[in-house]
């Protein structure tokens, strides 16, 4: 395993002037942000924005073009295999979809990092388990088939399975989606809480402005390729920023266009439609 | 098309398939190393046996007993116009253990397990199940892939040697029963000539190697599909179609090579 940083050395997760892309597309460029331990850090943006593009290169999953990302105090770019996978072992992830294993009931899905990282005793893994359960509420839904639970549910038993290995650093792809408002409450209450109980950092995507401004200790907003504005929830609710304002009002107007742009692509293709008709 | 572009185009093809095919030998080597978690966790591919197993036995035993059902009448119209007939359970076990056995029940794979398991594969991508699996530090290939190959690769064997005797069984069904040929010239003809080695081991052989080509077909398939209900399906086509495809040629090469003098 890699040596874990120093106590003064918080930092879990920085990226330095990052830029990210997909084939000949950049997603998003000079991106820097810093994640420290305890701290609840909110990714806020507009749909596509590349919020999810920034978690897959936190996890190692796409390598950064330029800049570098650093995990745990190691860059990503320079790790070798064997200690990506040791690093990948000190955090948890929830994916925005849940990416539940459906060949799995409820217990063996959380069950399932225990059973490949963890030396555990059969009662040992059962108490674990039910216990991350219980903290999402559904204990008793443990016998379940993956089948046989609600969207709301399946994203539950994500979170139970993404914090079962109590991991140091956790990342929440939209963990409000597709919640109920109790749902929703407890679950913004419990990332905030396994913060500040066990000390891991936590990083939010989420749209949800209401929920994340009340747990988060920081707040990145992106949009246009870029980090356009970040700051406590409190500095970023009274910015006059016309973007900041747009976005947290949800104002149709402003600097970012409801409308997808135009393209001489999309104008090819409308001379076609025209021409046929 | 002017003639650059038709050059072009077929070099793309050519260039396509090439690469296609180094990028299918280096998932097969990507696999065989990774292998090594059916030594340690042989659960892993005992569950995938007999998941794989069970999900083709029943297709398997019942064309079986049909294929050998028409062995048996279809051999003994033949041998009985040279008054033959009492080779019939010679017939019927070679025909079986030598080429029918390994081939049909391949076929048969490749459509009942190989697309089951292209489907699943396809749909842990699309679902970020593999990709779950992957920041949690968990290899997929190591995973899931490798004890789903050697899992099919294990039943493929069984259910050949299932087929093969569930056909001779109904081979003797219509032959000694129903048409009435000596149950002792049957088995006895058959005793004696047929070849542990030269037939039932170069069978068996066979049965391997399609196991290895249609699993690795079905995974790879499943493991290179796009992320889509369409992309699965697609996917789910192209393993039956290169699966049964693969198993028709390689019998071609293996029994030239086996059964040559």
């Amino acid at each position: 395993m890699p040596s874990r940083p120093s106590p003064s050395d918080d930092s879990i997760l920085r990226l330095t002037s990052v830029s990210l892309g997909y084939g000949d597309a950049v997603i998003l460029r000079d991106i820097s942000l810093d994640v420290r331990r305890g701290q609840v850090i909110a990714l806020m943006g507009g749909s596509g924005s590349g919020k999810t593009t920034l978690l897959r290169a936190a996890t190692g999953q796409i390598k950064a073009r330029t800049g570098e990302v650093l995990l745990f105090g190691q860059s990503l770019a320079k790790v070798s295999p064997t200690d990506l996978q040791n690093l990948r072992q000190r955090m948890g992830v929830l994916f925005q979809q849940g990416a539940l294993f459906t060949d799995l009931n409820v217990f063996e899905n959380v069950a399932f990092p225990l059973r490949e990282h963890a030396k555990l005793s059969p009662t040992d893994l059962l108490a674990r388990v039910l216990d991350k359960l219980e903290a999402v509420g559904l204990r008793t839904a443990a016998h379940l088939r993956v089948s046989e639970i609600s969207g709301g549910m399946a994203r539950r038993v994500a979170l139970a399975r993404a914090i079962v290995l109590e991991p140091e650093l956790i990342l929440y792809d939209e963990p409000f989606a597709g919640l109920d408002p109790i749902s929703l409450g407890i679950t913004a209450r419990l990332i905030r809480s396994l913060s500040d109980r066990l000390g891991c950092a936590s990083v939010v995507i989420t749209h949800d402005i209401a929920e994340s401004f009340a747990i988060a200790d920081h707040v990145y907003l992106v949009g246009q390729g870029l980090i356009k504005a970040h700051g406590t929830p409190d500095t970023l609710g009274q910015s006059t920023d016309p973007y900041v304002q747009q976005f947290l009002n949800g104002a149709p107007d402003g600097p970012v266009p409801f409308d997808y742009p135009s393209s001489p692509r999309f104008d090819a293709w409308l001379k076609q439609q025209q021409a046929v008709r | 098309m002017s003639l650059n572009l038709r050059i072009a185009s077929l070099g793309h093809l050519v260039r396509t398939k090439v690469t296609g095919l180094g990028t299918f030998t280096r998932f097969f080597w990507m696999l065989l190393q990774r292998s090594s978690i059916i030594f340690s966790r042989p659960r892993l591919v005992s569950q995938q046996i007999h998941f794989i197993g069970n999900y083709s036995l029943l297709i398997i035993a019942v064309s079986g007993l049909f294929v050998g059902f028409v062995l048996g009448l279809q051999g003994y119209y033949t041998l009985n116009r040279y008054g033959s007939e009492e080779a019939l359970g010679l017939l019927v076990a070679l025909s079986l253990t030598r080429e029918l056995g390994p081939v049909v029940t391949a076929l048969l794979f490749a459509g009942r397990a190989g697309t089951s398991l292209t489907a699943e594969i396809g749909l842990m991508k699309a679902g970020e199940q593999l990709a779950a699996m992957e920041v949690m530090a968990v290899d997929p290939v190591r995973r899931v892939l490798a004890p789903r190959f050697w899992g099919g690769v294990i039943a493929m064997p069984i259910l050949a040697a299932v087929f093969s005797m569930v056909g001779i069984l109904g081979g003797w069904v219509v032959g000694v029963l129903m048409i009435g040929i000596d149950t002792g010239a049957f088995w006895s003809q058959m005793q004696s000539g047929v070849d542990v080695w030269k037939d039932i081991l170069n069978g068996v052989i066979k049965s391997i190697v399609f196991g290895v080509a249609v699993t690795l077909i079905a995974l790879y398939e499943g493991w290179q599909s796009r992320p889509t209900p369409e992309g699965v399906a697609r996917a789910t086509t192209r393993t039956v179609v290169a699966g049964s495809l693969a198993v028709l040629g390689l019998d071609f090469l293996l029994t030239a090579l086996m059964f040559s003098n």
